[in-house]
């Protein structure tokens, strides 16, 4: 692969400019299905292109007590993490555009970057919304990232690899395997409502009490780069899951892959919007409750079960 | 590091994405945790009291109407109940009927305009589009019924303004049907939806004592267990010839609350019901006199927000001479300090949208005048003062001895 290809893949297609449209084709999924499910009409396609550029064309406003640099970065640290994590996943083929042992580590650490920069822009923009917002945004963290760490871990086990196109591999091999993950699958699928700060876990944007927490004080440009971020989060967040706990159609004819892995993202956010539909927003400690209380128990379970599958194969 | 030190001061309001009309909250928060609550009134205030004296009875009945976008039949209907009185005027029983009929009306919008703004306010914005699409069926009704989907501008000294033909009662039975219905359907999902009673249970607490003794009104006092309900206790209107049950609830959470208007709206759905099928023929008005005579009168009336107080003074001429209006969440306000108490930050938005509150309605204004010779009083400057006002007026109060004082 020489140097220019590389940047090609990694800025056009498959990588940044691809997986923004991706990720603003995702939002209108969520938004319209969400608009329906709640008897309403929903946004037009365009809608999520249309507020960004909006946002792109807006005032940008910075708190004169806001500490400057880490305002102004955070938004940029959000995106690029999201985006360097999706070069590591595999989309339609059985490997991913870079991929290496422990891939799965590498992208899990990316995607914990946003919600990093939620907090320190939040926390650095020295309002008092931004700074709850801030702080249950990083005491959530905790809550939904081990249990998604565990469940991720509990499919790899039974393919004695760290690296996800190598998960995705053993599990094409060994057509009705996946079937022992779908306990793992559901806790991913809440982890990822967590990381994506969606109803019933979006306390650290909730709106009747902190405004609009740790994103309060931004405006304009940066406010366009974190939703960005949270939208190709979404994206990647999906792709990941549906690599490892979906591992089918990955020998087909490219354009055939393509459209069996849209189908796969689109369960997977049609899945969370109906999620989001469905409960309400439960309060911080319950939040921390819950995912201590039920869905780490039920990830270690998965592990157990994995262990115990290993054995008998 | 001493506790001071670790609060926080959160300002919801005046201006705040959870509070539709402007309000303040100071909210001292430790983490989470709630320490104390400072409440500001009058960012709203109109002047509506006081515009009331400069117009004539007519005219104040939609200014008072307009009290209160939601339950603007209930300010109207208190108050020509109260300029009725004071005239002496015997309200056509046909009228009665009407009034009642689209009081409950108003009720069921009431009240199905709060669950949504509950469920808003907890994160379920999924409740909110569904109560709220419901709604429309009874604000399409109220439209037809009287023309508009809020003021209703039905109420007149002496009667209503416009008749309920027999076509009309079709269309009214075929939504309260379609509502008790989906009303049934929200009682099952309040029951057993799982995140919406962890979010509603246990939280807004305020015991019956507390409600009896900070004045708690309508379904807020109900689900303390009050058993109090204006149309039972002191009927207007058509509500002595009506049958119904004055939901309670022992509660005494925002749960309480939620199960309270929802039984209170299957009520009224019978309510409606039953002044449908016994209304009266006859005339809906009586001949008002412009010039109402002098007299003073009291009026109550149970709005969907509970007790609704008016109170009117004539002095003979065509305009009053001091309307007072004590809206229901002005009786509400004092509960919510109690009920805030040691809570989380994130139920302060329910549990305030609990006492269905309606800021402009029963905001008012204190106005301190500092005349040109203002002066600062010490305590023993204050006493002979006022030692001195009184023996102008041919009063000593000199010879009176307060508990433990032994200078005077």
């Amino acid at each position: 692969m020489t140097v220019g290809t590389a940047v090609v893949n990694i800025l056009v297609f498959p990588g940044f400019l691809f997986l923004v449209a991706l990720g603003l084709a995702g939002e209108f999924v969520d938004r319209k299905l969400y608009a329906r499910f709640q008897n309403r009409q929903g946004p037009p396609w365009f809608q999520p292109a249309a507020d960004i550029l909006k946002l792109f064309g807006k005032e940008n406003v910075i708190p004169e007590e806001a500490d400057r640099t880490t305002f102004n970065l955070a938004p940029v640290f959000a995106l690029a993490a999201v985006v360097a994590a999706s070069l590591y996943i595999p989309l339609w083929s059985a490997t991913s555009l870079f991929p290496f042992d422990g891939d799965l580590i590498v992208v899990l650490y990316l995607l914990l970057i946003p919600t990093l920069s939620f907090f320190l822009g939040g926390w650095y923009s020295r309002s008092v919304f931004a700074t709850l917002g801030a702080v249950r945004a990083i005491t959530q963290v905790f809550a939904y990232e081990i249990p998604l760490f565990v469940a991720l871990l509990a499919p790899s086990l039974l393919a004695n690899s760290w690296s996800i196109s190598k998960i995705a591999a053993y599990y094409a091999a060994h057509p009705w395997l996946w079937l022992v993950n779908l306990i793992g699958f559901g806790v991913a699928l809440v982890s990822l409502l967590g990381k994506l700060e969606r109803v019933p876990f979006d306390t650290p944007e909730a709106e009747t009490e902190i405004v609009a927490g740790s994103f309060t004080e931004y405006s304009g440009r940066r406010l366009a780069f974190f939703r960005l971020a949270i939208n190709c989060e979404a994206i990647v967040g999906a792709s990941l899951i549906a690599a490892v706990f979906l591992p089918f159609g990955l020998g087909l004819a490219p354009w055939l892959g393509f459209l069996v892995y849209l189908g796969k993202v689109l369960l997977i956010l049609g899945i969370l919007a109906l999620l989001r539909t469905l409960f309400a927003r439960l309060r911080i400690d319950q939040m921390i409750n819950f995912c201590w209380k039920v869905v780490a128990p039920i990830a270690f379970l998965q592990v157990l079960i994995n262990l115990v599958v290993r054995e008998l194969i | 590091m001493p506790d001071k030190e670790r609060i926080v001061r959160v300002p919801i309001g005046p201006q705040h994405p959870a509070l539709k009309e402007p309000e303040s909250f100071m909210v001292d928060l430790q983490g989470e945790k709630i320490s104390a609550v400072t409440l500001r009134l009058g960012y709203n205030h109109r002047g509506i009291e006081k515009g009331c004296e400069g117009r004539t009875y007519v005219q104040d009945v939609y200014l008072v109407e307009r009290v209160c976008g939601i339950c603007s039949q209930s300010h109207s209907t208190a108050f020509v109940q109260a300029v009725e009185e004071i005239a002496g005027l015997e309200l056509p029983r046909r009228a009665a009927y009407i009034r009642t009929l689209i009081a409950e009306l108003e009720r069921v919008h009431s009240h199905l305009l709060w669950l949504g703004v509950a469920g808003h306010e907890i994160g379920f914005d999924t409740l909110l589009m569904y109560t709220w699409r419901d709604r429309e069926l009874v604000m399409d009704l109220l439209a037809e019924l009287t023309g508009n989907r809020v003021h209703y501008g039905l109420n007149t000294v002496g009667g209503v303004r416009r008749d309920i033909s027999p076509e009309q009662v079709p269309s009214i039975l075929k939504v309260v049907d379609a509502l008790e219905d989906r009303t049934k359907y929200y009682i099952e999902l309040a029951m057993t939806e799982e995140t919406l009673a962890q979010r509603l249970s246990g939280i807004g607490k305020l015991s019956k004592e507390d409600a009896v003794l900070l004045g708690a009104v309508g379904p807020t006092a109900r689900a303390s267990g009050v058993d109090r309900d204006t149309r039972r206790d002191d009927p207007y209107a058509a509500y002595g010839e009506l049958e119904f049950q004055v939901v309670t609830d022992d509660r005494c959470d925002v749960f309480g609350r939620t199960v309270v208007r929802l039984g209170e709206l299957m009520q009224t759905y019978s309510m409606i019901r039953q002044l449908v099928k016994q209304m009266p023929d006859g005339p809906i008005t009586v001949k008002a006199p412009l010039r109402i005579p002098a007299g003073e009168a009291v009026s109550r009336y149970e709005a969907p927000r509970g007790e609704d107080v008016h109170y009117v003074k004539a002095n003979g001429t065509d305009k009053p001479e001091r309307v007072k209006i004590r809206a229901p969440t002005l009786a509400n306000t004092q509960s919510v300090a109690k009920m805030l108490e040691n809570g989380y930050l994130a139920d302060l938005p329910i549990v305030v949208a609990a006492i269905d509150p309606c800021f402009s309605c029963t905001d008012r204004m204190i106005a301190v005048k500092t005349p040109e010779d203002a002066r600062t009083m010490g305590w023993e400057e204050l006493v002979q003062y006022g030692v001195r006002w009184y023996r102008e007026r041919g009063v000593d109060v000199s010879k009176i001895k307060m508990r433990g004082d032994s200078t005077a």
